[in-house]
């Protein structure tokens, strides 16, 4: 028998999806007692890859190897059962049931038909403490702390006498001890032959605890390197290192007087944007950078009412108080929400009752009915303005394209006459060609002189259509640039400038809140 | 200090309906001080005990993030179909005037039997169709009353009160062993076979899983589609067992018995600290909140409050419950 040199291999693998190829030809390889880093900006397509390893996603070329044999999983319980876990970015935990519960729950050990809650204890202590974990396996699930969640996850996947453990973006919620508990509960499980594939943005968490990077940019594996070997700014450049292959909309927009301001904005939740101060000027397109995780929607979400803040909030240099959407709209605010379908849209109403929604109580007529005639003629407008695709104005916003959606939301707020708008990744699932026309709104409204935030996570989007970036990391802002200083290695710098500073900031251990 | 008031104050929170109960039976005892007597006790144990089976089945339901509307017609259709093939021979009127006098346990298996099989359908409604259980249990409960209104019109009895149940079955509903009245008995029974079900048994844990988190149940490898139609076979199995009890009690059935109990059942229920959401519930608190509403309808009219206050105090009651309740899993925005 052949010395088995690797736990995992994926060869070749490649997956389109109508109009794009996600995945081209990617081959990834894991040794067992490694941590393998898997990196690449959003959309590089490394939860694809993922999805195609799970069974998720069909393959449409390509293998996978798992010890020695060649699998197809079905479903993540198949390959959970086989030995590769998965620990997500956001934890779909049972919130209700004990530590124990969790860890055991679908096959909960059995003693004359009865549940063994003496063994499920004890196995799970013993877990528990060879792990370090310093968890009581009777707490309920749903008071830990995410870093704990996360351990949790881990002793589950350890339970299931794992292989392989991918983790995706474990840390983006973590503190700073958090993460050095996390790193030595990997490293331990690595010297037992456990591999990690290890996706994450942070690079100097990376250059820490992996010993192999693999890095994706659109579809491709870059290349696979010794994490000894690579530097930060190498990783960066690996990353990002392409053309400017979209054009965006010439802009004539100048800038002018300050119209909202804030000063030390701060959540009163722990781990969310602190401290946050930063200027928006009249007919100015301001760019939020950042990872996932960088707290930067819930910084908009505070500016609009919907989440609690602390600080100083002014608008043409008055101050002002926002507790709700309902003064945020009072005082010219307007928010695209990240995630349309959830937020955004009504999907069951018509694309003319989306427009009209927010704006209900300028078309009340007679008797306090509303006049639809007034809402027809100007949701038709609306159409016609942003080019709206839709067979007709009744049609039921869902079956719009994702494009046309956002443009009905654009409309809606415009309805409203806002002069901030507060833009959530505003290209998020569009098609490239939906994306321009969306630009182009977005630079005509500046244009007429309103002031827009947008946020978004692609670089290529910050840089073509910002007048000023300013970048997040961990809840705070790390810097600001302007002109020739918006470029890819700044924002990424930027937007991984993490621990060492926050602990020069906080300069002691951050206490767990115990309730 | 401190964190002992707040120790207090999570241990009041967590256990609101106990609180509730007591401060409730304080208060009756205090402007009528013979309610603390061993005949009020068994008259509310009595008076509950069919309630307390309705809110066991409904128990396994809510737990499992569904519901069951049609919990009274299942009685309904179990009384009928009990008191139908139990009357005594000597009984003028009767609905079957050739069946010979059967076992008292083939009837009563008949009717626990036919109320199993509409939770399997409920439950196949709902898991294999994905029906949302709001619906398909409104559209069974519906039918059901239909096809019990059938067979309680059949000729002869054309829709007449079933009277003149032999005495080994009212001897279920009013009958003793020793002292202590067997319908408590097999109330009690059942409450312990549920509570280990529930908390002691894979299946059981299971139900609180699907309850909690569908999705990573089925990540976690549980059987839903069967696990759900149990639950729903098990409920309406209870139901059946009570409707079968309201029969024995009453010594008769219409088609009309068990009207609304599922109303009753799931306000108890929640008060108990059963989420209507599913994942969280524990049969200790279910029994709680039976017996907030049996002192209410037994403690208000025994110290002479009106039976419409009583009305709006139960309202009062489920939505503070509720209300507190939902705090504990509160999280902060």
């Amino acid at each position: 028998m052949p010395t088995q040199d690797y736990i995992l291999e994926m060869h070749h693998i490649s997956k389109s999806f109508p109009g794009v190829k996600a995945l081209d030809g990617v081959t990834l390889r894991v040794r067992p007692g490694t941590v393998h880093a898997l990196m690449g900006e959003n959309g590089a397509g490394k939860s694809t890859l993922m999805k195609c390893l799970f069974g998720i996603y069909s393959l449409d070329e390509g293998e996978v190897i798992f010890d020695g044999k060649k699998v197809c999983f079905s479903s993540v319980r198949d390959a959970i059962q086989s030995g590769i876990s998965m620990i997500h970015q956001e934890l779909y935990p049972q919130i209700y049931l004990s530590v124990m519960e969790n860890i055991w729950v679908g096959r909960l050990p059995v003693k004359y038909g009865v549940v063994d809650y003496k063994k499920m204890y004890a196995d799970t202590a013993a877990l528990l403490r060879e792990l370090e974990i310093n968890i009581d396996p009777k707490t309920v699930v749903g008071s830990l702390s995410v870093s704990q969640m996360q351990c949790v996850e881990i002793a589950r996947a350890v339970s299931f006498h794992s292989k392989v453990i991918i983790m995706d973006e474990p840390t983006s919620s973590l503190t700073g001890n958090e993460v050095e508990h996390l790193f030595h509960i990997i490293s331990k499980l690595r010297s037992q032959g456990i591999a990690f594939i290890y996706i994450s943005h942070r690079i100097d968490e990376i250059l820490r605890i992996a010993d192999n990077v693999s890095i994706m940019r659109d579809g491709f594996l870059v290349g696979e390197w010794n994490a000894k070997e690579i530097t930060n700014d190498f990783i960066i450049s690996s990353m990002v290192g392409r053309k400017m292959d979209q054009l965006f909309p010439k802009r004539n927009n100048h800038p002018g007087e300050v119209v909202l301001e804030l000063e030390h904005f701060t959540s009163p939740v722990s781990n969310c944007f602190r401290d946050i101060s930063l200027t928006l000027r009249k007919g100015e397109i301001l760019g939020i950078g950042g990872l996932v995780g960088a707290q930067r929607t819930e910084l908009i979400e505070a500016i609009f009412g919907i989440r609690k803040s602390t600080g100083t909030i002014r608008i043409n240099g008055r101050e002002v108080h926002i507790p709700s959407p309902i003064q945020a709209k009072r005082h010219r605010m307007a928010l695209l929400t990240e995630d349309r379908r959830r937020s955004g849209i009504f999907g069951l109403l018509s694309v003319s009752e989306n427009m009209a929604i927010a704006n209900y109580k300028s078309y009340i007529g007679l008797l306090g009915a509303l006049n639809y005639k007034h809402i027809q003629s100007d949701a038709q407008q609306g159409v016609k303005k942003l080019k709206i695709k839709t067979p007709s104005l009744k049609t039921m916003i869902k079956n719009l394209s994702g494009g046309n959606q956002q443009k009905v939301l654009f409309a809606r707020w415009l309805l409203t006459e806002p002069e901030i708008l507060l833009l959530d990744e505003p290209t998020r699932g569009i098609d490239v060609g939906a994306k321009y026309e969306i630009y182009c709104i977005i630079a005509e409204l500046a244009e007429q002189g309103k002031s827009i935030i947008m946020i978004t996570s692609e670089m290529t989007e910050l840089i073509g259509m910002a007048d000023r970036v300013v970048v997040m990391c961990e809840g705070r802002l790390t810097g600001e640039l302007t002109n020739e200083h918006i470029n890819e290695t700044e924002i990424m710098r930027l937007s991984s400038d993490f621990s060492s500073k926050l602990e020069n900031v906080c300069g002691r251990d951050i206490p767990e809140v115990e309730k | 200090m401190k964190s002992k008031i707040n120790h207090i104050s999570s241990l009041v929170t967590q256990n609101v309906m106990f609180v509730v109960l007591i401060v409730l039976v304080v208060v009756i005892a205090v402007l009528q001080p013979t309610f603390l007597s061993l005949r009020v006790l068994n008259d509310l144990l009595l008076q509950n005990s069919t309630r307390l089976i309705i809110a066991c089945g409904m128990s396994f339901i809510l737990i499992g993030g569904g519901v069951d509307l049609g919990a009274g017609r299942a009685v309904g259709i179990s009384a009928v179909i009990v008191a139908s093939m139990s009357q005594s021979i000597l009984y003028p009127r009767l609905f079957y005037p050739n069946l010979p006098e059967l076992p008292i346990i083939v009837p009563i298996l008949i009717a626990v039997l036919a109320c199993t099989v509409i939770g399997v359908i409920n439950g196949i409604l709902i898991s294999k169709l994905n029906i949302p259980p709001f619906i398909a249990t409104l559209g069974t409960q519906v039918a059901v009353y239909g096809l019990n209104s059938l067979y309680f019109d059949m000729p002869p009895n054309t829709s007449q009160p079933i009277g003149g149940i032999r005495d080994d079955l009212t001897f279920l509903g009013s009958g003793h062993l020793g002292f202590v009245p067997v319908v408590i008995l097999i109330a009690i029974l059942v409450i312990a076979v549920c509570w280990f079900i529930l908390k002691m048994t894979r299946f059981g844990r299971n139900i609180y899983a699907i309850g909690g988190n569908k999705e990573a149940a089925v990540v976690s490898g549980i059987d839903v589609q069967k696990t759900t139609i149990a639950i729903y076979a098990i409920g309406s199995a209870l139901f059946g067992l009570a409707g079968v009890l309201e029969c024995a009690r009453s010594g008769g059935a219409t088609n009309n018995y068990g009207n609304m109990y599922e109303f009753d059942a799931i306000a108890a229920c929640v008060v108990g600290g059963v989420s209507n959401t599913g994942g969280v519930g524990k049969i200790p608190g279910m029994i709680a909140g039976v017996f907030i509403f049996g002192i209410i309808n037994y403690g208000l009219t025994f110290v002479g409050v009106s039976p419409y206050w009583q009305l709006v105090v139960k309202g009062i009651i489920i939505v503070t419950a509720v209300g507190l309740d939902v705090r504990k899993y509160k999280k902060e925005k």
